[in-house]
């Protein structure tokens, strides 16, 4: 944290700057006191560990690094394991399709009570705090309550469907074509909430008057909602998708705790791929492999915010 | 804001400060701490209270035993090998790691443990098979306090009901399940989980059929496969086969929604909490009358990592003396239900509980996971578990084998 303070100190008086302008070519050195703690800390925390997440996919990473700290550096060799493994196509697949599903439902329904919660009736806070509750509860302990709930045979989901009629037999999670939409189902249900506030923080900030001309025009409910309501929300709506992009993206806890990946690898995605390279395999070369290219698909999102967030300033 | 609020709040900020870099050296001095030459340390997966309590009790009595203090640090079962291999790369390792046997062989591969010969301990009385069971290539790496393996559990009220015999041979269990089948009740219950749990439960159907772990594409184990498959088709196993652990088997069982059950003795403790369960054990039906049961060889070895201080070692190497001593591996067996590791323990357990001797029997022609693999063990089984979930999710038995077989050998 001293360094740059320390050199910049000593560079000062050397320079012999006449006395007058000594107050503002400090200034720039005390900017930068109060930029490098923040710059050491990303350094520290969050590019190291990347670079060393980089560097680790071109070595041959095996339980016996951790004695020898040797760790020979092999080239491609586990990128190209990687993805001659059909497990690493399927698992991309997957994340794909949980990431998108999860978002589409998700954004969905919480747009739509957003838009229900500004109209006012009674109780609507009570309500609305209570459908925060899913966003309250550990992501493992929802991961095991839905694993019961969706159990085939006693289930409560399964048993509800047959006490009105329907035929209860759904292999929510035992079936692989059935098990990543439930996954995803979960998923929607778990992200309702955050998507759900920070919409209906965004909607109050449409200003009122907006609403009253649109109803001047004779404008339609739905017409209102397209050409009002959507338009104003527009950065709001930027920030939900990609914040959930990133943070559905890299989903490993719920499916662990629902699925574990299965049945017959259904649905494992890059997430629990990494974990399973990792460390029930311990090879970590080929985990760190599948790391990055996580990173990578985040990172390629991160760009498009940015950008999003750049011309909405302008 | 006004100006006054922003004063005071810079006034708080330099105490503030000094207390979080206070809390911060304390927390940084806590990590560095010397160890107390005195007091040893055994990281174990005893995670449950019970298990964590025979387990300190069983300490205190080495530890007073021989003038030391023992200590435990218990970590979930699947993160003990990652924890180990951290504290390793930090040489911070325990004095003692309790590991499965079937994870052993990847650390003593990486080179992280101690000939437990050279440390002083002997293998008088051991069984030659406990001893290969904690060996890695010749080297007798861990010692076992007991051992556990799979057996049929059987719901005495339900059979004795229908009038049916304990099943023995595969076409017997296939027809019992099969019969006690009945509304929301399933025949049979086992994990196909895709875990280590599912693998363990398959491999005595694999073994027992004369298939082998080396050729997962071996029409033995092909068989086996469809057998499974077969109790599935039946509708005498529940589809949810494929998401269950071995605990999740029990609770079937226990609740009812199962006649029978495949699985291990450490699922005694919870079983007996349910009075009005009758339950039986028997040997793992085998595929033809006559045929050889065998089952997987599981359970806990002690381990001493290389530390680099042979004193400590030494010391070490005495506490796991001390805790698979015949009297301690008694103690242990008679708490945890599960088979003496030492013959003549064994035997006097034999006497004390008769109703699991079909058990003892069981362990006695165990084999273990990783006697042909070693450190090869966990590849292949991350094949085979996703083999039998697509196996009995639809796939033919022939064609998801033949995948496994081919990415255990390309290691992906």
């Amino acid at each position: 944290m001293t360094t740059p303070t320390v050199t910049a100190r000593g560079a000062a008086p050397a320079a012999g700057v006449p006395a007058a302008a000594r107050p503002r070519s400090r200034r720039p050195l005390a900017q930068w006191g109060f930029v490098a703690p923040a710059v050491l800390f990303m350094l520290l925390f969050f590019g190291y560990p990347l670079v060393r997440n980089v560097v680790m996919s071109f070595q041959h990473y095996t339980p016996k690094t951790f004695f020898t700290g040797e760790a020979p550096l092999n080239g491609f060799d586990n990128w190209s394991a990687v993805f001659r493994d059909a497990l690493f196509g399927k698992a991309l697949w997957h994340t794909l399709v949980f990431t998108a599903g999860s978002l589409l439902g998700q954004f969905c329904a919480g747009l739509a009570l957003a838009v229900f919660f500004t109209r006012r009736f009674p109780l609507n806070g009570v309500l609305r705090s209570l459908i925060l509750l899913p966003w309250l509860v550990p992501m493992v302990v929802s991961g095991i309550v839905w694993r019961r709930i969706l159990d085939q045979d006693t289930g409560v989901l399964n048993s509800f469907l047959d006490a009105v009629g329907l035929d209860g037999h759904t292999p929510w999670l035992t079936s692989p074509h059935m098990a990543l939409l439930s996954v995803i189902l979960v998923n929607i249900w778990i992200g309702i909430p955050f998507n759900m506030v920070i919409l209906y923080g965004g909607l109050q900030e449409v200003p009122r008057e907006l609403y009253e001309a649109a109803a001047l025009d004779g404008a339609t409910a739905w017409r209102t909602f397209r050409s009002v309501t959507l338009p104003t929300l527009r950065p709001v709506i930027t920030v939900v998708l990609v914040l959930g992009f990133m943070s559905t993206v890299k989903i490993l806890d719920l499916i662990l705790a629902l699925t574990d990946g299965g049945p017959a690898d259904a649905t494992q995605t890059l997430g629990t791929l990494t974990y399973q390279n990792s460390f029930v395999r311990l090879d970590f070369g080929a985990g760190a492999v599948v790391g990055n290219v996580l990173i990578l698909i985040s990172a390629v999102f991160a760009v498009f915010y940015l950008r999003a967030n750049r011309t909405e300033g302008k | 804001m006004s100006k006054r609020f922003n004063r005071r709040s810079r006034r708080a900020v330099i105490p503030l400060a000094v207390v979080c870099a206070l809390l911060a050296g304390a927390a940084l001095t806590g990590c560095g701490r010397q160890r107390d030459g005195s007091v040893y340390t055994v990281l174990n997966s005893s995670t449950d209270e019970t298990y964590h309590r025979w387990d300190a009790e069983a300490m205190a009595r080495c530890g007073e035993r021989l003038g030391v203090t023992v200590e435990q640090q218990s970590v979930p079962a699947a993160q003990v090998m990652t924890k180990a291999l951290r504290m390793a790369s930090s040489k911070s390792l325990p004095d003692i790691v309790q590991f499965d046997a079937s994870e052993m062989p990847v650390f003593a591969e990486a080179g992280g443990l101690t000939d437990l010969r050279t440390l002083g301990l002997d293998t008088d009385g051991v069984p030659r098979g406990i001893v290969n069971f904690g060996s890695y290539r010749g080297t007798y790496y861990g010692a076992a306090r007991s051992v556990n393996t799979l057996a049929l559990f059987y719901n005495k009220d339900l059979l004795g009901q229908a009038g049916l015999k304990v099943p023995t041979t595969w076409a017997e269990l296939r027809e019992t399940a099969r019969e006690l089948t009945r509304g929301k009740r399933y025949g049979i219950a086992l994990s196909a989980g895709g875990a280590e749990d599912g693998v363990f439960q398959f491999t005595p159907f694999m073994w027992s059929n004369g298939g082998d772990e080396t050729r997962l594409d071996g029409p033995r184990v092909v068989e086996a496969l469809d057998y499974w498959k077969s109790l599935l088709k039946d509708g005498s196993l529940s589809k949810s086969t494929v998401g269950w652990t071995q605990a999740d088997v029990n609770d079937q069982f226990m609740a009812g929604n199962a006649a029978m059950m495949i699985n291990g003795p450490w699922q005694v403790e919870t079983l007996n909490t349910k009075k009005s369960l009758h339950w039986g054990i028997a040997r793992i039906p085998v595929p033809k009358p006559g045929a050889k049961s065998v089952a997987p060889l599981g359970g806990a070895v002690l381990t001493v990592p290389d530390t680099g201080d042979e004193r400590r070692e030494r010391m070490a190497a005495k506490i796991v003396g001390c805790l698979t001593s015949e009297r301690e591996q008694l103690t242990y067996a008679r708490n945890s239900w599960m088979v003496p590791a030492d013959e003549k323990a064994a035997a006097v357990w034999r006497g004390q509980v008769p109703q699991l001797d079909a058990l003892a029997d069981q362990v006695a022609a165990a084999r273990s996971r990783t006697a042909r693999l070693g450190a090869g063990w966990p590849a292949v089984s991350l094949a085979l578990q996703s083999a039998f979930q697509a196996a009995l999710t639809g796939q033919s038995s022939q064609a998801a084998l033949q995948r496994a077989q081919q990415r255990a050998t390309n290691g992906n």
